[in-house]
């Protein structure tokens, strides 16, 4: 009898401590996301209304140019971004991984722009692509007058710019999960694909690469999610230009918010937004659940 | 069976360890790592360098080029006279918010992700895995859908543009993060453990307290580091939340670089660049291991 | 039927830095030969074997391989083909894959991969296992294709590397046997390292047994089994394990006699390999199965022992006594009513006995 006293308080303790996270979850994440889905439906302006409008306001939003461009853009560098990290990461953890001299200190080089803003990114690549004082400038003073690097200013290059920096940024990322991913491999296989007479280069494409299909997902993902939410860079870099040229829809969404006051497009903008997330990472989230699953048999 | 060398001259019978040359792929394995390390490091260099240098020399283009008369003027400008609008207190502004928001939001979320993440792993409470589910799922909603009503809530109570909002802010988005960090780690240890605890009479946070926090050390450090980096380096929820007076180091950086009128001190924008970059480079450099064990703690979400 | 190479290891020394695992190492296998590498962990064995497949160089010394000098040789150059512990399958192909890649990527037609592939298949019974990846098989049947991948590479020597220790008692059995029957079917030399001695009894022709680095004795499991050279190897090999009994020799007129406490043995018919001296303390090796007992009583005394255990093992029973003051096993036939305070007569042939010095456990 007593055993069962003593333990009742303590359970709800537990429920009591599982309180905050709950009210959070409901509140913030359920509450919030619901409210802001809802103003989207309505006819808000500067303030919420309390006119039900259906879609019209997605309506605006589609044919919004600014919008189009926004997404577009987004679409260039989420899939430059993310391709180029992997690869790149692919490489250096696989250069890395043949037990080359100066291995700590070269995994240190690669990863430390991960552990800085994508503000520090933005400025210091912005200046490094300055056209009258960077990189073009530098080039140019070697010898080759016709250098052009002045994408940071042009309509259809900026995008690119955008790709670089966050490539310096995030690769290092791509490649410690992979490195890790390689470290994981056993041992036997190589030693089985050396006697089987296996170049190295065709041991790595032909079964490594296959086997780290985890170590790609999960790298894959977490940039993915960086993509989505891509506005600090942009508005350290080139704030959205020259012009549109380098719009995404996280500043979209809140540029109208703040500055041009108009929540029922900035709020259709934001929930377009989270159907595509849900579109993307919904169907990795279930692979993940069935290989827990599998893994726990 | 001799072998034949390539002067024509009898070879050494092979024997012992074979001779070990640098064959090509090796060079080019080198040459790659080279090129790559250049890649990454020149712009921290080039950072550097600027902030040493002096608008004449600036002027001149030569960016990689070190400077002639390395001076930290550029650097006390950026710290104590840099001018973000009207203000003009350099960036040690921004450095004492971004410390102030830090030194309450990271024990904060730690403190509230330890002990959901302890309660989800050892505890049998009624929507626990529901619970964990959500968090799973919810970290990947973009930060826009829930700004415009947490500002309006907290406008209502009070809280909007103050120190206390932007760390609750930390605290909730940290929240899903931290939770799932603190669970997993909880839920690798032995569950013979909590049970002779609870044998001897240990109740909830007596056994939080006494034994499982104490056991986690290891995830303690990999939490402190990502919510360090993670907080110091946010851009968009000190500039939404933080108010005017409490704009973190990154908000000023970029209202001090790109907000200038007339031609930008560039020595003075990389400088400040640096002083941001600073605290989460020190993170970084001194954590060792424990960075990358981050990651890879982060970068399983269940 | 093709004959397997012969294996030459000269002089080897083997080691990482500064630490040396294996000196001055010498071992001649002929052609055709089935010689297992048998010891605990930590002996060497597998550091030899990977050293004669070439995936760790050696120091010092020559491996030669079917008359090649093959020491600075890659695996692939060398005739061989392995079969690792762990499978060390490739995941993401089929069986099929696993067995065909390397010969793809060694140009080899498609008709002759596919004919070896099909022959070995056969061979170990997994033709319709082809097409599953290992994900999808059995440990028992995921080896039988790591041992096929291994033949359809037609090498002069295979290794093995501790294949069964991975697998259950009787998946074990079943493997041992068909790895004998391929050695038979074959006539390819194979070097086998295991630490299991049932393994390297039933398989090999010739034995290394290996502690601390160094190969303690060299011959057929005959040999080994019933001279072992020395007390480890002794020990090591024999299920149920060798009974050691502490004592001296006692050189008289009439021959050498083992004296131990209440325990005498006269010790003719027995071959001395190294002189025996007066006075020197030994320890008696015997097999249980080399202790005969001639039923209670009539018996002179010295020669009399009172059972404390008996352990039924199915197939035959295993008594306990003790002799000479040490813990004494012997086997008895499964009918056998013996019991626990029984007295029986022991009888010894002494030929069939192992005599060790007790400082330097070296075979008298």
């Amino acid at each position: 009898m007593p055993a069962r006293l003593l333990r009742l308080p303590s359970r709800f303790v537990a429920t009591l401590a599982l309180a905050p996270a709950f009210a959070v979850m409901l509140v913030v994440y359920i509450g919030a996301t619901g409210w802001t889905i809802w103003i989207s439906l309505t006819n808000s302006r500067m303030l919420p209304g309390n006119v039900f409008v259906g879609l019209r306001q997605y309506e605006s939003l589609f044919a919004n140019e600014r919008w189009q461009v926004s997404v577009h853009n987004l679409i260039i560098f989420g899939s430059l971004f993310v391709l180029a990290s992997l690869a790149l990461g692919f490489l250096l953890a696989v250069a890395i991984d043949q037990r080359v001299r100066g291995e700590s200190l070269l995994r240190s080089l690669y990863l430390y722009p991960f552990s800085m803003s994508f503000v520090v990114t933005g400025l210091v690549w912005q200046w490094l692509l300055n056209p009258t004082l960077g990189i073009e400038k530098l080039v140019r003073g070697l010898g080759f007058e016709a250098f052009r690097f002045d994408w940071i200013v042009q309509q259809d290059m900026a995008v690119y710019t955008l790709v670089i920096a966050a490539v310096w940024h995030a690769s290092g990322l791509a490649m410690a999960i992979l490195l890790a991913g390689l470290r994981g491999i056993d041992e036997d296989i190589w030693k089985a694909a050396r006697v089987d007479g296996l170049k190295t280069w065709r041991v790595y494409v032909s079964i490594i690469a296959p086997m780290l299909g985890a170590s790609f997902a999960t790298a894959a993902v977490l940039l993915s999610t960086a993509v989505v939410r891509l506005y600090d860079l942009v508005v350290a870099m080139t704030n959205g230009g020259p012009g549109l040229a380098s719009e995404v829809p996280a500043k979209f969404v809140m540029d109208h918010l703040f500055e041009r006051q108009n929540l029922g497009l900035a709020t259709a903008a934001a929930t377009t937004m989270l159907i595509t997330v849900a579109a993307v990472a919904a169907p990795f989230l279930y692979w993940q659940s069935k290989r827990q699953r599998l893994l726990a048999r | 069976m001799r072998r034949v060398g390539v002067m024509g001259s009898v070879a050494i019978e092979p024997q012992g360890r074979k001779p070990r040359h640098m064959t090509p792929a090796r060079i080019g394995i080198y040459a790659f790592l080279v090129i790559t390390a250049l890649f990454f490091a020149v712009p921290l260099y080039v950072m550097i360098v600027t902030s040493l240098k002096t608008m004449d020399e600036i002027r001149l283009g030569q960016i990689l080029s070190l400077p002639l008369h390395p001076s930290l003027d550029a650097w006390r400008k950026a710290w104590s006279s840099a001018c973000t609008g009207l203000n003009c207190n350099g960036m040690q502004v921004g450095f004492l918010n971004s410390v102030k928001i830090l030194i309450v939001s990271v024990p904060a979320s730690i403190l509230v992700g330890s002990v959901t993440g302890y309660a989800l792993s050892f505890w049998r409470v009624r929507g626990a895995t529901l619970l964990f589910g959500a968090m799973l799922v919810v970290a990947f909603i973009p930060y826009q859908l829930f700004i415009y009503p947490l500002v309006r809530v907290f406008s209502v109570i009070g809280i909007n543009n103050s120190l206390i909002g932007i760390v609750v802010v930390h605290t909730i988005f940290g929240l899903p993060t931290m939770t799932l960090l603190f669970r997993n780690y909880f839920a690798a240890l032995p569950t013979e453990l909590f049970k002779a605890a609870r044998v001897d009479g240990a109740g909830f946070l007596r056994v939080y307290w006494s034994i499982m926090m104490p056991m986690a050390m290891p995830i303690l450090v990999v939490a402190m580091i990502l919510q360090v980096t993670g907080i110091w380096n946010d851009f968009i929820l000190g500039l939404v939340f933080a108010g005017r007076e409490n704009l973190p180091m990154t908000v000023q950086l970029n209202n001090i670089v790109n907000t200038t009128q007339g031609e930008r001190a560039y020595n003075v924008d990389m400088a400040a660049t640096m002083l941001t970059a600073l605290v989460p480079l020190i993170v970084y450099f001194g954590s060792g291991r424990w960075f990358v064990r981050g990651i890879a703690a982060g970068a399983v979400k269940g | 039927m093709r004959q397997g190479s012969d294996v030459d290891v000269r002089g080897v020394e083997i080691g990482y830095g500064s630490v040396t695992v294996l000196e001055k190492l010498d071992l001649h296998i002929a052609p055709s030969e089935f010689v297992v590498l048998l010891g605990p962990s930590g002996c060497g064995k597998s550091t030899l074997l990977n050293a004669i497949a070439g995936l760790i160089d050696v120091q010092a010394g020559q491996i030669w391989i079917g008359g090649r000098n093959a020491t600075w040789d890659e695996p692939k150059d060398r005739g061989i083909a392995m079969v690792f512990q762990s499978y060390a399958l490739y995941p993401r192909m089929t069986a099929r894959g696993n067995m065909s890649f390397g010969l793809k990527v060694a140009g080899l037609p498609q008709q002759e991969i596919g004919r070896r592939v099909q022959e070995a298949a056969e061979t170990l019974k997994i033709t319709e296992l082809l097409d599953r990846r290992p994900s999808e098989l059995s440990g028992g049947q995921r080896q039988r294709v790591a041992i096929g991948r291994a033949l359809v590479r037609e090498a002069g020597v295979y290794l093995f590397d501790e294949p069964l220790s991975n697998l259950d008692a009787q998946l074990r059995a079943e493997l041992r046997v068909e790895i004998k029957r391929l050695h038979q079917k074959l006539k390819a030399t194979m070097i086998y390292v295991t630490h299991d001695q049932i393994e390297a009894l039933t398989l090999a022709d010739r034995i290394a047994v290996m502690k601390d680095r160094i190969i303690q004795q060299l011959g057929t499991p005959q040999d080994i089994y019933q001279r072992p050279a020395n007390r480890f190897v002794a020990s090591f090999v024999g299920s149920p394990a060798m009974n050691f009994i502490a004592g001296e020799l006692r050189l008289g007129s009439d021959g050498a006699r083992f004296a131990a406490q209440a325990f005498d043995l006269a010790l003719n018919g027995y071959r001395f390999a190294a002189t025996p001296r007066d006075g020197q303390k030994v320890e008696l090796g015997l097999r249980p199965e080399h202790i005969e007992t001639t039923g209670a009583a009539a018996a002179p005394a010295g020669t009399e022992a009172i059972i404390e255990m008996v352990e039924p093992m199915g197939s035959d029973q295993l008594a306990w006594t003790r002799l000479g003051g040490a813990a004494a096993s012997l086997r008895l036939p499964a009918d056998s009513t013996l019991r626990t305070g029984d007295r029986v007569s022991i009888a010894i042939s002494p030929g069939k006995t192992s005599l060790f010095d007790l400082a330097t456990g070296q075979r008298l």
